[in-house]
């Protein structure tokens, strides 16, 4: 039994509409993160999938249960506004990191520094 | 009542989570995240957070507005800079911008809006300078960042935390 054959158009289409479009932004956040050249670059490129991705398909998933009336429909907000808050922390950890060896690199071994270059 | 629940607010927003996320109204859910929300709040408690008031509820949804758009802007501008040709020059680089938001809430939320934003992304903040370093995945103008982040968000974060 399928339950997405009781969905009529209108929702479905929405649905498939911001699931389609969350899933190409987070691909596209993801293959920034194995294109742009440097470390400081590549830590931008998954906040795409972090933010309008992520909103995209909670909002999507909101639609599709609240038309098929299963479940109340702001479980969703909870992931968006969850997301939003904890990924700044991970983010500050990881630049800083990233800084630190910079300035430790660039204090003792500077031919190490090309490294990060190339991509 | 202070004793017993130190942060009214945030106890309850906790039983409203519970709530939301068990998808009942079951008068067992009820009392098992009442339990929870007051050990939550006791637990605030015993970190001793600085006071928040929040003001001007307009002021919030109009920046969170605001940070929606911006949100869905700079995606759209992120993806450009992925796609888009390897020869075109881009600069990356730091800015460093002083500010004059103090409170701890306040920060917290720029940090949010910042890091949320594609493009930029929250590095430093010294709290004795008050000098934010933020990290700019296109940097063209080191002024016009300055610009956006005192003119677009510490302006209202200064007027709803103050």
């Amino acid at each position: 039994m399928n339950a997405a054959d009781e969905l009529s158009a209108l929702p479905a289409v929405l649905t498939a509409v911001f699931l389609v479009g969350g899933a190409a932004i987070t691909l596209i956040g993801s293959l920034g993160l194995l294109t742009l050249r440097s470390f400081y670059e590549r830590v931008h490129a998954p906040t795409l999938g972090t933010t309008l991705g992520t909103a995209c398909i909670a909002i999507a998933s909101m639609i599709y249960f609240s038309a098929l009336g299963t479940r109340p429909v702001l479980h969703e907000l909870l992931i968006i506004v969850l997301i939003i808050t904890t990924t700044p922390i991970g983010l500050m950890i990881l630049v800083n990191a990233a800084l630190v060896r910079d300035k430790s690199e660039s204090d003792g071994a500077p031919q190490r520094k090309a490294k990060d270059e190339h991509p | 009542m202070t004793r017993l629940v130190p942060f009214p607010l945030v106890s309850l927003s906790l039983l409203g989570f519970w709530l939301l996320l068990n998808e009942t109204l079951s008068p067992g859910h009820i009392l098992l995240g009442s339990v929870v929300a007051l050990i939550g709040g006791w637990g605030l408690a015993a970190l001793q957070p600085p006071k928040a008031r929040p003001r001007r509820l307009g002021a919030i949804f109009r920046l969170a507005f605001l940070v929606v758009v911006d949100i869905v802007r700079s995606n759209a501008a992120v993806a450009r800079i992925i796609f888009g040709p390897e020869r075109r020059e881009r600069t990356v680089g730091f800015v460093e911008i002083p500010l004059e938001l103090r409170n701890p809430y306040g920060l917290a939320a720029l940090a949010c809006i910042i890091t949320s934003t594609p493009g930029t992304l929250w590095v430093d903040f010294n709290e004795a300078s008050g000098i934010l370093t933020i990290h700019v995945l296109d940097l063209v103008d080191k002024a016009e960042w300055v610009d956006i982040i005192k003119g677009r968000y510490e302006r209202r974060l200064l007027e709803i935390f103050t």
